[in-house]
């Protein structure tokens, strides 16, 4: 099968493609040259004066695990609101903040969305993440295994053990864990809550193993970046939600040591404690430093007004946000002495100073970042909105006049704490292209994916141009899945299984015989239960594992 | 019945409760039977030594093919309007094809667990919980209590693998943990003995006063201040010491098993239970745990949740998916007459057999399974015996791969399910 795409104009910032009218060829499922003129077209779609990306790329969105799971299941309320019906190609479910699995994959492909990663796979929960994600039709998936809390590793720090039996150990977490890349939450402190710690800065130490989060940061940036991950350390710093918290986002940039770091929904980690109110936009600080850092990538976590749901690995801070839950209700949980989570309902409110004040740091931060390539665009969903919220916040970024109406209508204390009304900044086609595509594979490590070049697999997402970014945001004319037509004016057409992406960094099984020791004496699951097979996430005709290409170990560490 | 060879399987996955002990040893003779050599207890004993036996499709008992008793079952779904799925014992595999179904033909769904598992759901979905896992209890717990429950007629080794585990991480001397005992009369406590002889505290009281007392508990965590002086032969001092002892414990946890619980509204008992957890939570640690767990409970209400965003009880009769605990009683429907066909599902256990009705009835069940009564019975293998499946662990956080023993001649759930799914 030969599909042509005649005409449209083509947004591929992996090649530097801005705007400029061209043909792409699809076969079997990859992006092709262009054919011999004596090759017969099966199919040709006429593109004429559409916007044509490759698809797009959600690289932090909780979509599949135990927190996940949980917020579905205390929220029927919210379900209730949003039934999705079964048709003769879809499964019926719910949608909303915690939307059903089914319906997270038919949402995502009906924006045009064709892969999203689930930036915190527990790894004792793991198995669950993948079938959640196993569940999730059309897109493509894969995760990050959050590590940094969990005893194994904490003991390794404490002992100071070498980098290289670090790096043996994080390699088999992502082995075991089928991830992508390797993240840290609230670095020690989901362990140090279980001490009863409340509270965990950059240098303050865990208080059974004498470690600090600067500690963590540096072995787990550093033993991402030796083992060849493409995807760096995906950081989710301590003090998250806490007024005064740039000062340690500030300082978290700098612990890595010059490794790469991913800052995520970096808006919650840029408050001030300015005013009246002791709360206040750290948002140009935060810019300004990551302009400066090149080693340093960030994704927003923009909130949007109305009802969601926050689930975050981050039991410390989410016991302490859990009075503010709307509904009155959460879930905390410690997790397998390797990780912890917690799940808050929360309503944000356009009225409410700081909830408007959030809104408008996000922003900022999107605007006065310059560097489309380093910055992501995300709502943490369902943390700071649900992922279906997306094409709103692309018209914010791009349509000057609408973001400063929607500002308007803020609490007036909040809008007078901001300066949004000064950037005059509009986000172009090519900058949202580079942010939800090129850039976001380049950042998680598809190596054939996010662009629209020769050989890469056929995600691309037509749209209609139109002024209205959010209409034509909401409802692509087309997304073709590995080649094949699976939504057509916005609806799904066709049902497929995607991809899971992983990473298989080398290291020494030797590792096993401590770590299979250690599993038999303090564990209640033995270890070779603990691991994911690839054939349980193929299980039932899925989508199977897809191994991207890992640089293998960089300088073996002295 | 096929020839094989004689084996043993060492780490095996047991199912047969929330635990999921997977450090069982077991041997296989050259028939299939099976026999557990090490790490037993009374439910994997009769879960895995069960006479093994084989067993045929049949239509009104009368023996057919498997396709013969699947185009039967398809044309029973095919002409109802409010099928019923219950029953539901299976794993995660096994309900995935389940919801596949029920989304199809519009059934509704309730597990034969539901009427205890729905209490725990419905304080999630209340006020939430704050609760913790396995692992975290053997290596963390210093205080243990226990409210209205042996623990150990659900969860056999509860103690011996989460308790009383000679080594745990952070160095604890765990043959010191307390455990106190909170309601009921004339409860085992034996497995709460220490390994030292240390006999738990026992604070007894009668079940239907378990809410009273549980209430009372909370009220002194919170600092109130009571009048009276005992509560359901409690004295109101020994609930003041026992909320002193949580305050001092740096990690308590605090267990119960929802179908133990048989009162009037107990899931407000359970709910008395998670807030004085969270209170205690204000000045140290102090965690949930909901115990018990059978018949791929907590598995089906996973898969259920994450497919449809809801547990079961739910329904697909007006193509979208609705929830309603009470509602959507199984024996409800049936009693008011307001299903229109039965299919019963149980593929651990012979003994879950399905309710006598007036409707046809479709039963999917254990080899050794008795059902002479239904319209079409096609008996099915088992995970963890003689296929793999995925189960989770009454914990909610972990699941785990279950195991292939033996060879089976009869087909799995999820394909029967599917077959039927394709026939309709």
């Amino acid at each position: 099968m030969l599909i042509k795409l005649s005409g449209g104009r083509v947004y591929d910032p992996a090649h530097q493609i801005d705007g400029k009218v061209m043909d792409i060829y699809i076969r079997d499922g990859r992006i092709v040259s262009r054919p011999r003129d004596d090759e017969t077209i099966d199919q040709t779609y006429n593109l004429s004066g559409k916007v044509v990306m490759s698809g797009a790329i959600d690289m932090h969105t909780h979509i599949g695990g135990g927190k996940v799971n949980i917020a579905r299941m205390m929220l029927p309320e919210d379900h209730r609101a949003d039934p999705s019906q079964h048709s003769d190609l879809c499964r019926s479910g719910c949608g909303h903040a915690a939307p059903s699995t089914f319906t997270t994959g038919y949402r995502y492909a009906e924006m045009g969305y064709t892969a999203a990663f689930e930036p915190a796979i527990s790894p004792a929960n793991a198995r669950q993440s993948h079938l959640e994600m196993g569940d999730t039709p059309i897109i493509d998936k894969g995760g990050y295994a959050m590590i940094g809390s969990d005893d194994y590793f904490l003991r390794m720090l404490t002992a100071k053990k070498d980098q290289n039996a670090i790096n043996d150990y994080v390699a088999w977490i992502m082995h075991a864990s089928q991830a992508i890349g390797i993240k840290v939450v609230n670095p020690g402190g989901i362990s140090a809550f279980k001490f009863n710690q409340r509270a965990l800065d950059l240098d303050e130490q865990n208080s059974h193993y004498q470690v600090s989060p600067r500690d963590v940061l540096k072995a787990l940036s550093r033993a991402v970046h030796e083992l060849g991950v493409p995807h760096p350390l995906h950081v989710h710093a301590n003090n998250l939600g806490v007024p005064g918290n740039v000062d340690t986002t500030l300082k978290t940039m700098g612990a890595s040591e010059g490794y790469p770091l991913h800052l995520t929904h970096i808006q919650f980690h840029s408050y001030g404690t300015e005013g009246d109110r002791k709360f206040s936009s750290g948002a140009a600080q935060i810019a300004e430093a990551l302009n400066k850092h090149k080693n340093i990538s960030a994704d927003v976590g923009q909130i949007l007004f109305n009802q969601t749901v926050t689930a975050s690995g981050d039991n410390m801070r989410q016991f302490a946000n859990s009075g503010l839950a709307s509904p009155h209700k959460s879930v905390i949980m410690d997790i397998e002495c390797d990780s912890g989570c917690g799940v808050v309902p929360f309503k944000y409110k356009d009225k409410n100073f700081v909830n408007a004040l959030q809104w408008s740091i996000g922003l900022e931060i999107f605007l006065l970042c310059d560097d489309p390539w380093r910055t992501f665009l995300t709502t943490d969903h369902p943390n700071g909105a649900p992922f279906t919220s997306y094409p709103h916040l692309i018209r914010l970024l791009m349509d000057k006049s609408f973001r400063n109406d929607m500002f308007s209508k803020l609490n007036l204390d909040a809008q007078a704490m901001s300066t949004l009304t000064s950037i005059d900044r509009e986000y172009s086609l090519y900058e949202i292209a580079i942010m939800t595509r090129a850039g976001a594979a380049r950042l998680v490590g598809l190596h054939d994916r996010g662009h629209l070049g020769v050989g890469a697999g056929a995600d691309i997402t037509i749209y209609t141009d139109n002024p209205d970014r959010e209409k034509m945001f909401s409802k692509p004319d087309y997304v073709f899945k590995d080649g094949e037509l699976v939504v057509k004016d916005g609806q799904v057409v066709k049902v497929t299984w995607g991809h899971t992406h992983t990473v298989k960094p080398e290291f020494d099984r030797g590792i096993e015989k401590d770590l299979k020791q250690y599993f038999d004496q303090y564990h209640t699951m033995n270890m070779e239960n603990f691991k994911v097979s690839s054939d349980e996430i193929a299980e039932g005709g899925r989508g199977g594992v897809v191994v991207q290409a890992c640089e293998g170990r960089r300088d073996k560490s002295l | 019945m096929e020839k094989i060879c004689a084996s043993t399987y060492e780490n095996v996955t047991c199912p047969a409760c929330g635990l999921l002990c997977d450090d069982l040893r077991i041997d296989r003779e050259s028939a299939g039977q099976l026999k557990v050599t090490d790490k037993g207890c009374t439910k994997s004993v009769t879960f895995f030594e069960r006479a093994y036996q084989t067993s045929s499709p049949r239509i009104a008992g009368k023996t057919v093919t498997l396709s013969e008793a699947v185009s039967k079952a398809a044309d029973i779904l095919r002409d109802t309007n409010q099928p019923l799925f219950a029953g539901l014992g299976t794993e995660v595999q096994g309900m995935r094809s389940v919801l596949s179904l029920a989304d199809k033909v519009g059934a509704t769904l309730d597990h034969m667990n539901a009427y205890t598992s729905f209490r725990n759901t419905l304080v999630v979905q209340n006020s939430g919980w704050q609760v913790t896992t396995l692992t975290e209890v053997r290596n963390r717990v210093d205080l243990l209590l226990v409210i209205g429950t042996d623990i150990v007629s659900h969860n056999p080794r509860f103690f011996e693998r989460n308790v009383w585990n000679k080594e745990s991480m952070f160095d604890q001397a765990t043959s010191a943990r307390e455990v106190i005992y909170l309601g009921g009369q004339n409860i085992d406590t034996s497995a709460g003995i220490s390994p030292k002889g240390v006999k738990p505290t026992v604070l007894p009281c009668n079940l239907d006063r378990l809410p009273e007392v549980v209430a009372a508990l909370r009220a002194i965590i919170s600092g109130k201040t009571l009048i009276a002086t005992e509560v359901a032969c409690i004295k109101v001092s020994d609930l003041q010491s026992l909320s002193e002892r949580l305050k001092a414990a740096k990690y308590s946890v605090v267990t119960w098993v929802s179908s133990d619980l048989n009162m009037a509204h107990s899931e407000l008992t359970i709910q008395n239970i998670t807030e004085l957890v969270i209170k205690l939570n204000a000045t140290t640690r102090s965690s949930g745990l909901p115990l018990g767990g059978s018949e791929g409970d907590y598995s089906v209400n996973q898969t259920s949740t994450w497919t449809s965003g809801y547990p079961v009880r739910s329904r697909f009769t007006r193509k979208h998916p609705e929830y309603d605990p009470h509602h959507f009683s199984a024996e409800k429907i049936l009693e008011n007459e307001e299903a229109d066909a039965l299919l019963w599902i149980s593929e651990f256990n012979p003994e879950k057999t399905a309710p006598h009705v007036s409707i046809p009835k479709i039963v999917i069940g254990h080899a050794n399974m008795q059902a002479n009564d239904a319209d079409v019975f096609i008996p099915v293998s088992t995970a963890g015996i003689d296929h793999t499946g995925t189960m989770f662990r009454v914990d909610s956080s972990v699941s785990l791969p279950l195991g292939q023993l033996r060879n089976s001649s009869l087909p799995r759930l999820a394909e029967v399910m599917s077959a039927i799914e394709a026939a309709l």
